[in-house]
C-alpha cells in the first residue's frame, strides 16, 4: 500500500482525498445508520414510538459528522498548530463545564455528558480526544535542529498536556474513555522516537494509576462491577453480567449468515440493553452474522491500514504525530468497543466508531478522519 | 532516525493487525465454531412456554355418579415478584385484598409464603410451589370482588384475577371419601426438575394425595402448550408453536356414592356410640370390599374432612388441623395407614396353623381362665373358663387360653429360646399365608404393611434397640425408670433378639406385636369368603377417555391363596358364623335380616394418650356376607372404641342393613353391586353446584 507521493495539488475532500480511505468510511457510515434504525425501529414501533426517531437523528449526525470532516480538510493542518492552544484550552473547558452541577448529567454512573435544551446532548471527552493528540504532536514534533528525538522536557510538556483533560475525565469518571487516551498517548510517545524509558516508565505508571485509582474509590462501585463481571460472569449477573452474556449469545446466535437485517429475535427483543449505542456490534453480529461482521471488520481494518500508511507517508512530523495519535486512538477503541461485545474485553462505555449512534463521537470520530485527510493531502 | 521510525511504526502496525486478528478470530469462534450453542441459549432467553392446563378427568362412582369434577372460579392471584419490591413487601397489597376477599389476613399471609420461607411450626397452608408462579390467594372469588381488583389496579399491583377450572368434590350423595379420593396441589421443585421422569410445568396442578395422585398422569391429560417469542419486557413477539391441550381421561372408582356416604355415617356412629359407652374413641375406619372382585366398594376413615378446603384456599387452622393430634389427625387414612394389632379377628389364622400343626378341628379343647407360662400368667379375655369346648365354640365365644396353650407348645417343639434349625413356626407361616406384613397392593398411595413379628423382626428390632435397652439407666427418660421397666429392659437387653414364648402367645390371639391395617383384614376376610383367594384390593375400576372410549378395564388380581384346605375354610366359615349366631356378636347381629359371618376383635393397645391417660382397647370387626353366598366383605376399626361388639360389630349390621335394605332401609344394591361400566355425563358433571 504505497502512497504516491507526486507532488500535486490534493485540494477538497473528495477529489484529492485519500479514496480507499474516504470510501470504507462511507461505508461504515451507512452500515451504521441501517444498525441504528434495526436496532430501534422494532422496539419503538412495539411501544407506540417514532420507528425512525434514531434513523432520522443518527442521518443529521452523519451528515453534520461529513461536513465537519471536510470543513477538517480546509484548513491546513500545518496552520492548525497555530490555532492548538485554543483546540485544547476548548477542550479543558468543556470538561471542566460537565463537573459543574446543573451543567452536566450522569449517564450510567458517569458524568460526561452536557444537557443542552431540546434534549440535545454533548460529551466534551470525545473532542478531547481531538485536543489531546493535537496537543501533544504539537509539542511532540518541535525539535531543534539536527535532534532526532524530543527531549524529556517536550516528553514532560506532553504529558502536561495530557494530565489535565485526562484527570478531569477521570473525575467524571469515565473509565473507557482514559483507557483509550492512555493508550494512545503512549502510543504517540513511544513512536516519537523518545527514549524507552519513558514508555516502560509510563506503561508502569499506568498500572499503578489503575491500581490506585481502584484502590482509592475513584472508580465507583458500578465500574468495578462491570470489571468483577468480566473476570467473573456470575459476579454481577442482573446487570454488567447480564449484559455482557447478553452481548456474546446475540452475537454468537447470528451464525454464518445472521437472521437477516431487521429479523434479529434478540435484537428487535432488546435483550442487549444500550444496543443503537456502545453495543450496536451485537445487532451486525445477529441479523448480519458472519459474513457481515467479517465485512465490517474489514473496513476498520483499511481504515486502520490506510491511517498507517498516511503516518508512513508524510514527511512532517506533526503530521506524522496527529495520524500515530489517530490510528492508536481508533485501533484501542475498535478493539475494546468490539472485544467487549464479545466477552475478550472488559465493560467500559465507548462507542463503536462511525457505527454507534450518538453526535459526539460522530464528530470527533469524523474530525479525526479530516485531520488523516488533511495529512495525506498535503504530504509531499 | 529515519529507519528507527519507520521501524516502531511498523511495530505498531503489526500489534494493530495482531488486535484485529484477535477480534476476527473470536467472531469466528462465537458464530462459526460454538454458533450452535448460542443459537439455543438465544432461543432459551426468547421463547416462552405458556401453558394451559387440560380439562382434568372427572372421578366417578361405579354408577357414573360425579365424585371429583371440575367448575368454574375465578382465581385471585398474587405475584410475588411485584409485592416483594415494596418496602413493606406488600403487606398493605395483601391486607387491601383481604378486606376485598373478606379473608384473614393471616391466612393470605401465609398462602402467599414460600414454604420454605417461614418457620417449621409455621408453615400450614404455606405455598408449595415456587416464587415464579402466580399464588394462588382465593378460586372462589365473586364476579364483585373481582372488579373491584381489577378495576384498581393501582391499589392491588401484583394482583391479578382471572376464571379458573377448579377441582371440585360436589358430595353428591353425601360422601366425602376424603382419604381415597385425594386432592391437588400446586407442582413443587421437585416435580419440576424431573425426578419422577414426568414432564410438568410451572403453573400444572396435579394430584397430591390419594386416587388423584395415583392416577394423576392419567387424568392430568397433556396440558396445552404455546411457545412465544418475547422481548426483554416479555411481550408477545411470534408465535412459534400451539398445541392445544388433551383433556384428561375419566376414572371409574369402584367406589359407591351411596355406600360410601353410609359407611362414613356409620362409621362416625360407631365412634361416637363408643364415646357414649365411655372410651376415647379417637378415630376408625371401614371398608366394604366385594369379596369376588376385590372390588372396594366403600372405604371411610374416620376424622375426615372435607377435600374442597384444597382449592377453595385453606386457611392456617384447617392446615394445621389436618395433622394436628388434637384433631385427630384427619389426614391419615386409617384403612391402609392404621396399623393396630388385630387381636380376636387374628384367630382365624391361629386356628389354620393349629390344623397345620396337626390339632384335630374334631377334638375339644380345655378354655381355662388363665394360662402360667413362665412366669407370667396369660388371663382369658373375660378371665372366664369356659371348660372343654369344641373350636367352633371357641371362635364363637373367643376363647383365647386355648390358643396360648397351642401357640406355647409350637413354641416349645420349635426349640423355645434355642430354636431348632428347621423351624415349623406354623402361626408365623400362616400368618404371612393371610397376608400379614405385607402391602395389599391397592391402588392407592402411601399404605402401611402392618407387622409380622416373626424371628427376622425380632432380630432387626433388637438391632435398632439394643443400645437402648442395654444402657437403659443412662438412655431412658427419668419417668421410664420405675422397677417394672427397667426389669423389662433387662429382659429386652438379654434375650430381645429372641421370639420369646410370651411373644407367641401374644401373637396367637392377635396382640403384642403383630399389627394390621383394616384392609388387610378385609383382605383377609374376603379370602375366607371366596374360597381362599387374597384379592388385590382395586379402587379404580376404569379408566375412560371423554369420548368415552374405555382405554383400560382393572381386572381382578389375585395375590394369593390361604394357605389352608378346603375343609378348614368350610370350618372356619361355619366357625365365624357360630359368632354371629351363637357367640360374641349375636346381639350386635339379632335380627340383621341377612347371614353374616364375622369375627369379633378387641384389642388391648398399650401407651398413653397425650393427656396421660392409657388408651382404650380397639373395637375390631371382619365380616362377610351372606354366609352362604358370600358377595361382601365388611370390615369396621374403631381406636380406643372398646368392645368389639358393641362398637364396630353393631356398625358392620347396620352398614349390611344399608346394602341389602333390611329392617326398613332402602338397598343400596337392588341387584348386586354394578358390574357394567357406567356412562359418564361429563356435562352434567361440571354443571354441578
Amino acid at each position: 500500500m504505497k502512497i504516491s507521493l507526486k507532488a500535486q495539488s490534493k485540494r477538497g475532500f473528495f477529489t484529492g482525498a485519500d479514496q480507499i480511505l474516504n470510501a470504507a468510511v462511507f461505508l461504515l457510515l451507512l452500515i451504521g445508520i441501517v444498525l441504528v434504525y434495526a436496532a430501534t425501529r422494532d422496539w419503538f414501533a412495539a411501544n407506540d414510538l417514532d420507528p425512525e426517531y434514531y434513523l432520522k437523528r443518527q442521518i443529521v449526525n452523519v451528515i453534520i459528522g461529513i461536513a465537519l470532516a471536510y470543513g477538517t480538510t480546509l484548513i491546513d493542518y500545518r496552520l492548525l498548530r497555530a490555532y492548538t492552544p485554543f483546540v485544547w484550552g476548548f477542550g479543558v473547558l468543556g470538561l471542566v463545564a460537565v463537573l459543574i452541577p446543573g451543567l452536566g448529567s450522569t449517564v450510567n454512573g458517569a458524568r460526561s455528558w452536557i444537557s443542552f435544551p431540546g434534549g440535545l446532548q454533548f460529551q466534551p471527552a470525545e473532542l478531547a480526544k481531538i485536543s489531546i493528540i493535537v496537543g501533544m504532536a504539537l509539542i511532540l514534533s518541535e525539535r531543534m535542529a539536527g535532534e532526532d528525538r524530543p527531549s524529556d522536557k517536550q516528553v514532560l510538556q506532553a504529558l502536561g498536556v495530557t494530565a489535565l483533560p485526562l484527570i478531569l475525565i477521570v473525575a467524571q469518571p469515565d473509565l473507557g474513555t482514559v483507557l483509550i487516551i492512555t493508550a494512545a498517548v503512549i502510543t504517540m510517545i513511544a513512536l516519537s522516537g523518545a527514549s524507552l524509558y519513558w514508555v516502560v516508565g509510563l506503561l508502569i505508571a499506568g498500572v499503578v494509576g489503575v491500581y490506585l485509582a481502584i484502590a482509592s474509590g475513584e472508580v465507583s462501585e458500578y465500574q468495578l462491577n462491570r470489571l468483577k463481571s468480566f473476570v467473573d460472569p456470575s459476579a454481577d449477573p442482573q446487570a454488567s453480567g447480564y449484559q455482557l452474556r447478553q452481548a456474546r449469545i446475540t452475537i454468537g446466535s447470528g451464525g454464518l449468515l445472521g437472521k437477516g437485517l431487521f429479523n434479529g429475535p434478540q435484537t428487535n427483543g432488546r435483550f442487549v440493553p444500550e444496543q443503537q449505542t456502545d453495543f450496536i456490534f451485537t445487532v451486525a453480529g445477529e441479523e448480519l452474522g458472519f459474513i457481515g461482521s467479517s465485512f465490517i471488520l474489514l473496513l476498520y481494518f483499511i481504515v486502520l491500514m490506510r491511517a498507517f500508511a498516511i503516518a508512513r507517508a508524510t514527511t512532517d512530523l506533526f503530521g506524522k504525530m496527529v495520524s500515530i495519535g489517530v490510528v492508536a486512538w481508533f485501533s484501542f477503541q475498535i478493539f475494546e468497543n468490539i472485544g467487549m461485545t464479545m466477552g475478550l474485553m472488559p465493560m467500559t462505555g465507548v462507542p463503536l466508531l462511525f457505527l454507534s449512534y450518538g453526535g459526539s463521537a460522530m464528530f470527533a470520530n469524523m474530525i479525526a478522519i479530516g485531520l488523516l485527510q488533511n495529512v495525506y493531502q498535503r504530504t509531499r | 532516525m529515519r529507519d528507527r521510525s519507520t521501524l516502531t511504526l511498523l511495530v505498531a502496525q503489526v500489534l494493530v493487525i495482531s488486535l484485529m486478528l484477535s477480534l476476527f478470530g473470536r467472531l469466528f469462534y462465537l458464530q462459526i465454531a460454538d454458533g450452535p450453542r448460542y443459537q439455543e441459549a438465544a432461543l432459551d432467553i426468547q421463547s416462552r412456554d405458556i401453558v394451559a392446563p387440560a380439562l382434568r378427568g372427572l372421578i366417578v362412582d361405579n354408577e357414573g355418579n360425579a365424585l371429583a369434577t371440575n367448575k368454574a372460579g375465578l382465581m385471585v392471584t398474587a405475584d410475588r415478584s411485584v409485592l416483594d419490591k415494596f418496602e413493606d413487601k406488600g403487606v398493605s397489597v395483601l391486607t387491601r385484598v383481604a378486606e376485598v376477599l373478606k379473608l384473614e389476613y393471616q391466612d393470605i399471609y401465609t398462602r402467599t409464603r414460600l414454604c420454605g420461607e417461614l418457620a417449621i411450626g409455621e408453615r400450614n397452608g404455606c405455598w408449595n410451589g415456587n416464587r415464579y408462579q402466580p399464588i394462588p390467594i382465593t378460586k372462589d372469588a365473586s364476579e364483585k370482588q373481582v372488579f373491584t381488583i381489577l378495576e384498581r389496579s393501582d391499589l392491588f399491583p401484583g394482583i391479578d384475577a382471572k376464571p379458573v377450572s377448579i377441582r371440585s368434590y360436589p358430595s353428591l350423595a353425601g360422601q366425602r371419601a376424603t382419604h381415597v379420593l385425594g386432592y391437588l396441589g400446586p407442582i413443587t421443585e421437585k416435580n419440576l426438575n424431573n425426578e419422577e421422569g414426568k414432564r410438568y410445568y410451572r403453573n400444572e396442578l396435579i394430584g397430591k394425595a390419594g386416587i388423584e395422585f395415583l392416577y394423576d398422569e392419567q387424568l392430568r391429560g397433556i396440558p396445552g402448550i404455546k411457545t412465544v417469542i418475547v422481548d426483554r419486557k416479555e411481550i408477545v413477539r411470534q408465535e412459534s408453536l400451539n398445541r392445544a391441550p388433551v383433556p384428561g381421561n375419566h376414572l371409574v372408582l369402584s367406589l359407591n356414592a351411596k355406600l360410601q356416604a353410609a359407611v362414613e355415617v356409620e362409621l362416625k356412629d360407631a365412634v361416637f356410640r363408643a364415646r357414649a359407652n365411655g372410651y376415647r374413641g379417637d378415630s376408625g375406619a371401614a371398608i366394604v370390599m366385594d369379596v369376588k372382585t376385590g372390588e372396594v366398594l366403600a372405604m371411610a376413615s374416620y376424622p375426615d374432612y372435607d377435600l374442597n378446603i384444597w382449592e377453595n384456599g385453606i386457611t392456617v387452622n384447617q392446615a394445621r388441623d389436618l395433622y394436628s393430634e388434637k384433631s385427630g389427625v384427619p389426614a391419615l387414612s386409617r384403612a391402609i395407614q392404621g396399623e393396630f394389632a388385630p387381636a380376636s379377628t387374628f384367630k382365624v389364622v391361629s386356628l389354620s396353623a393349629a390344623v397345620d400343626a396337626g390339632y384335630s378341628l374334631k377334638n375339644t379343647y380345655e378354655c381355662p381362665a388363665e394360662v402360667q407360662i413362665g412366669d407370667r400368667t396369660f388371663k382369658n379375655f373375660d378371665s372366664n373358663a369356659a371348660g372343654r369346648i369344641s373350636m367352633t365354640t371357641a371362635m364363637a365365644i373367643s376363647c383365647d387360653s386355648i390358643w396360648y396353650q397351642i401357640a406355647y407348645d409350637e413354641w416349645v417343639r420349635d426349640g423355645g429360646l434355642r430354636p431348632k434349625p428347621s423351624l415349623n413356626d406354623y402361626f408365623f407361616n400362616s400368618a404371612k399365608g393371610y397376608g400379614l406384613g405385607k402391602k395389599t397392593g391397592v391402588d392407592l398411595p402411601s399404605e402401611l404393611s402392618g407387622r409380622l413379628p416373626n424371628r427376622q423382626w425380632k432380630l432387626d428390632w433388637y438391632d435398632r434397640n439394643k443400645d437402648f435397652y442395654c444402657n437403659y439407666s443412662e438412655k431412658a427418660k427419668k419417668s421410664q425408670l420405675t422397677p417394672y421397666l427397667i426389669e423389662i429392659a433387662r429382659e429386652n437387653c438379654l434375650d430381645g433378639d429372641k421370639v420369646r414364648a410370651g411373644d407367641m402367645v401374644n401373637f396367637s390371639i392377635g396382640q403384642g406385636d403383630t399389627l394390621m391395617t383394616p384392609l388387610q383384614l378385609a383382605v383377609a376376610y374376603s379370602a375366607l369368603a371366596n374360597g381362599g383367594k387374597l384379592m388385590v384390593p382395586k379402587v379404580a375400576k376404569a379408566i375412560v377417555e371423554p369420548s368415552g372410549r374405555v382405554v383400560k378395564e382393572f381386572k381382578p388380581e389375585i395375590s394369593g391363596r390361604l394357605p389352608i384346605k378346603k375343609s378348614t375354610l368350610k370350618f372356619l366359615q361355619n366357625s365365624l358364623r357360630a359368632v354371629v349366631t351363637g357367640g360374641t356378636a349375636t346381639g350386635a347381629f339379632s335380627g340383621v335380616g341377612v347371614e353374616v359371618s364375622g369375627k369379633t376383635g378387641t384389642g388391648q393397645v398399650f401407651g398413653r394418650n397425650l393427656d396421660g391417660s392409657s388408651k382404650d382397647d380397639t373395637s375390631w370387626f371382619a365380616s362377610f356376607a351372606p354366609s352362604k353366598k358370600p358377595e361382601y366383605a365388611v370390615v369396621m376399626m374403631v381406636s380406643q372404641g372398646g368392645f368389639g361388639a358393641s362398637t364396630s360389630g353393631v356398625g358392620v349390621r347396620k352398614i349390611y342393613e344399608h346394602i341389602f335394605g333390611t329392617n326398613g332401609r332402602v338397598a343400596i344394591f337392588t341387584n348386586g353391586n354394578p358390574k357394567k361400566l357406567p356412562r359418564i355425563d361429563s356435562i352434567k358433571a361440571e354443571l354441578l353446584p
